[in-house]
């Protein structure tokens, strides 16, 4: 399918991504909003761990502790009193750090390892937040009583309401869309299908593989930290609750289910999957509204059977699965 | 002090080396970790709860019996279940690109966690007691009789399986569905059935750890099996994944660490050192303990 003006396509798209909820939020679908705005949330997150999962094809099944990391500093933060566009640029350094002393001693194991490293770590970052009480407040979280988390003003406005956050979200996800596009389309972008496809091949073609790698770990990290610091100011409250390894399983799920490494594809994976168990929730009505996960669970194996290379599959990916012989 | 927390640590590692068994022959014959394992656990589990709630009223106290009905049950259902999720979910994605049997294999793992909460509730139920436990003391050293029994059939099983694979027909086929599929199937091998049947006994396993689970913990829960779940995974992963030795291994060896550093270091903290042990061993060794170096095919 080609499409002959995208621009058109795009335009129609984020036009209906911004007076959508507004309307919705104009006729009271508060709630809605809110399932919106989460979107976005999951979008920006899977934003990052497309640039590892999609581009470098490096499984990682421990994002959530980005995430969880993100949180934790913005909302450690805010309660000491800083504003959201100060610890923003803390965020992004913390969650890069944090993941760049992950990816430095393990990005050398391959495939299943790496996974299973990586799930490891976020277990840790989980069981770590919920035990300790003097930094994280244990399971019961932060704020604790009589602290806060600031609300985010930008020129002197308060975001209070979900709307507000929703347009926050939604520039974060544009700007998180441009530099996926921008890497895919670069020459790092380059490199991490290269190796991807061959690590080998790549090593010999003169690319260090141990930087590359790093960097896209790097990169992916930081919009899992993002999204967690726009997270905790969104909500008020955290706790190591939101961060389970299901949550991780998840968000490898929308990419796979969506389209590895093609952006539109992740975007949908993200819509179908946060969407679908609020949709049926809504449809199901009041005495199957129990049912919801079961439905969700099989349509989960349905949709892999009948499309597992995606729903939108990148092009180049597409392509891959036509000519490779199986296994 | 020592001595008790290694009896405690066998008994926990008995069950992580069943549960972990599953996983790696999984990964042994199809290089896939099956998520849905820890959701065959939980349903051996409810299917043990419910035998030793009905079977008081329709056969007299004959405590063997009872073992053997219970067992044989909960081996033979979760098997079944085990081998009809692989048929639905897992065979058609048998060429897949390599992440599409994981994602349907969470699928499988929702859903049956699901089907479990809307059939019998989501809160937990306490184990029923028809055995009842014998406690004894041997100079300072507390065993109770679950214990006894946890770690006996453990090794039984084990044992058993270890016969199977190296002295049956079938046994030897895995073996080599395991190194090559195309190669086994050219040497009449129905790949097919192989994978079937490791399925089989993987999940049959699985679900016999998921009863002593229950026995020994006393009360179970619809989404009991993922924590376990990981750490059998963990297991199998330290003893070198795909090999069934190192799976018993890093069962008891998991099970040991972890009781270790509940009594000597910090019980909150438990589950953070078997996961930092994990990725020490996989940062130092990343083939497990007993895992064989397979040459990377260019």
């Amino acid at each position: 399918m080609k499409l002959p003006r995208p621009i058109i396509l795009y335009g129609t798209l984020l036009l209906i991504a911004i007076v959508g909820p507004l309307l919705l939020h104009l006729t009271g679908g508060y709630y809605a909003v809110h399932v919106i705005g989460l979107i976005g949330i999951y979008t920006l997150l899977c934003l990052g761990l497309n640039i590892t999962i999609g581009y470098t094809g490096l499984l990682d099944l421990g994002f959530m502790a980005f995430y969880a990391i993100g949180a934790y500093t913005g909302a450690l933060l805010s309660i000491a009193g800083l504003s959201f566009w100060l610890i923003l640029p803390i965020t992004i350094m913390v969650g890069g750090v944090a993941r760049l002393l992950l990816g430095a001693p393990v990005l050398r194991l391959r495939g299943d390892y790496l996974a299973i490293v990586t799930l490891a770590f976020g277990e840790i970052t989980r069981l770590v937040l919920n035990n300790n009480d003097t930094i994280s407040n244990g399971p019961k979280g932060l704020p604790r009583v009589g602290e806060k988390i600031q609300s985010i003003s930008l020129f002197g406005f308060e975001l209070r309401d979900d709307i507000h956050i929703y347009f926050l979200i939604l520039a974060f996800v544009l700007v998180g869309i441009l530099v996926s596009y921008r890497l895919e389309h670069s020459r790092l972008g380059r490199a991490l299908v290269a190796i991807r496809e061959d690590e080998l091949a790549a090593e010999l073609a003169g690319i260090n593989v141990a930087r590359t790698k790093a960097v896209a770990f790097t990169i992916s990290g930081i919009f899992g930290a993002v999204a967690g610091t726009i997270m905790a100011h969104w909500i008020g409250f955290i706790s190591p609750e939101s961060f389970t390894f299901m949550e991780s399983i998840l968000l490898v799920s929308m990419i796979v289910i969506g389209g590895m490494g093609n952006i539109a594809g992740v975007i949908l994976g993200v819509l179908l999957l946060v969407g679908a168990p609020e949709l049926l929730r809504k449809f199901l009505g009041a005495q199957f509204v129990d049912y919801r996960m079961l439905l969700f669970g099989a349509v989960m194996i349905l949709a892999i059977i009948f499309r597992p290379q995606g729903i939108l599959p990148s092009k180049r990916r597409a392509l891959e699965l036509k000519s490779e012989n199986p296994k | 002090m020592f001595a008790q927390q290694i009896i405690n640590g066998l008994t926990l590692g008995s069950i992580y080396a069943l549960f972990a068994l599953g996983y790696t022959m999984v990964y042994g014959v199809l290089l896939m970790i099956n998520f849905a394992h820890s959701e065959i656990f939980m349903v051996g589990a409810y299917i043990g709860f419910f035998i030793l709630a009905l079977l008081p009223g329709i056969l007299p106290p004959i405590i063997p019996l009872y073992f053997l009905i219970i067992f044989g049950f909960a081996l033979l259902f979760t098997g079944v279940l085990a081998v009809a999720v692989e048929k639905m979910a897992y065979r058609p994605l048998r060429h897949a690109p390599r992440l599409a049997p994981l994602i349907s294999a969470i699928g499988v793992s929702i859903f049956l966690q699901n089907l479990v909460m809307l059939a019998v509730g989501a809160e937990s139920k306490p184990y029923p007691e028809t055995f009842g436990v014998a406690q004894f003391e041997f100079s300072g050293l507390h065993v109770n009789s679950h214990q006894i029994l946890i770690f006996t059939l453990s090794i039984v099983l084990m044992v058993a399986l270890q016969l199977f694979i190296t002295r049956t027909r079938m046994g030897k086929a895995m073996r080599a569905v395991a190194q090559n599929h195309i190669v086994s199937q050219l040497m009449g091998i129905n790949t097919n059935t192989v994978i079937a049947v490791t399925f089989f006994i993987g999940g049959g396993l699985g679900g016999v750890a998921g009863v002593l689970n229950g026995l020994y913990y006393g009360s179970i829960k619809y989404n009991m099996g993922f924590l376990p779940g990981i750490k059998a995974f963990t297991a199998a992963v330290l003893g070198g994944i795909g090999n069934i030795k190192g799976a018993m291994v890093g069962g008891f060896a998991l099970g040991i660490l972890e009781a270790l550093s509940a009594g000597y270091i910090s019980s909150e903290y438990k589950d953070v050192i078997a996961f930092v042990v994990l990725i020490l061993v996989l940062v130092f060794r990343p083939t497990g303990i007993f895992g064989e170096e397979v040459a990377e095919k260019i």
